[in-house]
């Protein structure tokens, strides 16, 4: 067989499945509207304002609803998803203000 | 087979076999290449997919939401003030929402506990996402204990959890009765958390918004186009930090690239000279390497994004999942929708296919435009 017949086949199978990827993309995105159904119901009725993905914080939990965005508000290494998130690094860790920890018995 | 395309497919012929005389070169590129174009597929895939997601869920948010603040951070709504918000003209109804975060020392997570006065609701019983009973193992019927302002914990048994597929709106929801969350929050009577606004005019929210304010000084109206505008924020954040991440590698690959594709050796250049000197033209010479680099330009292209499509769709984009969607300790578990954006895929392809296939064609012609004696003797 020829180089070339098996690169234009190859190249055909590929571009066959991007064809296919685009109808799947389609045909998926019609059959999301009725997936979703449950979520946006929920939404509806219960007057949710934000999505369940980052929960290690108020701020990301609910980045609609949350007070000026403040950063390590909840904890001294929850990470925030500022640009100063990077820069500004986090308080120390137990605070100085904090009291001392309990002493830990010897061991016998 | 007619004669010029007859010709075309000699060409071919003889570029892939000079690619595969350099066989572990050419492998390494076109496996650099595939990588790098799959990588920024998933990420263009992935951040377009949750927010066509955010936008079709958050479209049915409250048109609306007002908080108050004191001193900078918001706090209690008095239930006074939801009459007369109900009075403006536009405003349809205003619903008060108690909620509030309950941190689970066991699973070192936090919950968001929402009152509901949904009357399928059983008397100390709850509702819990799916992200909820993942962490706390439990399931429905089970007790679950939540420790109340004065410590004290109560027992809730689980009347249901909130089906699987609404977890990304629900994993980590607590849903009980109003008298159970000012109990557990000593949550004094009067106040809510904020109000839910819908107005049957959208157009006339930001009328509405004025008024609000004008009434309450204190007060801060959030609209729904915020609440999206927020989402399309986040995601492009995101989204462009892993850009930013990914950046380095990129370069890498462009400089990688840019050498293999504009850099001719001494062997390609006597190559070039040989076939001249057997009566090959300068534009047979380019339509040589505009195959080669088109061969592995669009190899690279259409392997990359078959499996970013794959990766996204179909695993999760389970390899850099965690970077997008944070550190949270209670993770939501749900399949992305594909959202494809034409737009997208053309400029990625424009990215991607033709630099690569440009760059190879300079260099060559280059070496296709000097005397074949001097390219062999070069």
């Amino acid at each position: 067989m020829r180089k070339s017949t098996l690169c234009l086949a190859v190249t055909g199978v590929l571009s066959a499945l991007f064809l296919a990827m685009l109808v799947h993309a389609r045909v998926q995105e019609r059959t999301a509207a009725l997936r979703r159904q449950p979520s946006a119901e929920l939404v509806k009725r219960l007057g949710l304002t934000d999505l369940c993905l980052f929960t290690e914080a108020r701020y990301t939990r609910h980045p609609a609803m949350a007070d000026r965005h403040a950063a390590f508000q909840d904890h001294p290494m929850a990470l925030d998803h500022f640009p100063s998130g990077s820069l500004l690094a986090p308080p120390a860790f137990p605070s100085p203000h904090a009291p001392p920890p309990p002493a830990v018995p010897e061991h016998p | 087979m007619r004669p010029p395309l007859q010709r075309y497919r000699n060409i071919l012929d003889f570029a892939l076999s000079s690619l595969l005389r350099r066989k572990g070169r050419n492998l390494a590129l076109i496996s650099v290449y595939t990588l790098v174009v799959f990588v920024i597929a998933s990420l263009v895939f992935f951040v377009q997919a949750l927010k066509h997601e955010a936008h079709e869920l958050l479209v049915q948010a409250p048109d609306m939401v007002v908080q108050r603040m004191v001193a900078g951070r918001h706090d209690p709504v008095p239930l006074a003030q939801v009459e007369a918000i109900r009075s403006i003209r536009g405003v349809d109804e205003v619903q008060p929402r108690l909620w509030g975060y309950y941190y689970d020392p066991v699973f070192g997570g936090n919950l968001t506990v929402l009152a509901t006065e949904d009357a399928a609701l059983a008397p100390d019983a709850i509702w819990i996402g799916e992200g909820v009973a993942r962490s706390m193992r439990v399931k429905e019927g089970d007790l679950i204990p939540l420790r109340g302002y004065d410590g004290q914990s109560t027992l809730f048994s689980i009347q249901k959890v909130l089906p699987e597929t609404s977890e990304l709106v629900s994993s980590d929801l607590v849903l009980m009765a109003p008298k159970d969350v000012r109990a557990l929050f000593h949550f004094p009577e009067g106040l809510a958390t904020d109000l839910a606004i819908q107005a049957g005019n959208p157009r006339e929210l930001p009328t509405i918004a004025a008024k609000i304010v004008e009434l309450y000084p204190d007060s801060r109206p959030i609209l729904k186009s915020e609440i999206l505008r927020t989402y399309e924020a986040v995601f492009d954040w995101r989204g462009g930090l892993m850009v930013v991440v990914l950046g380095s590698a990129v370069l890498s690959f462009i400089i990688f690239a840019w050498d293999k594709a504009t850099g001719l050796s001494a062997e390609e250049r006597k190559e070039i000279g040989v076939l001249k000197s057997l009566g090959w033209e300068s534009a047979d010479v380019l339509l040589l390497k505009f195959w080669e680099g088109t061969v592995i330009s669009v190899t690279a292209f259409l392997t990359g994004v078959l499996l970013a499509y794959a990766h996204v769709f179909f695993f999760s984009a389970s390899l850099f999942e965690h970077a997008l969607k944070g550190w949270s300790v209670l993770f939501p578990h749900f399949r992305l929708s594909p959202a494809l954006d034409g737009y997208q895929l053309t400029v990625l392809f424009f990215l991607t296919v033709l630099p690569y296939t440009a760059a190879t064609l300079v260099p060559s012609w280059r070496a296709a435009t000097v005397d074949p004696d001097a390219a062999m003797r070069s």
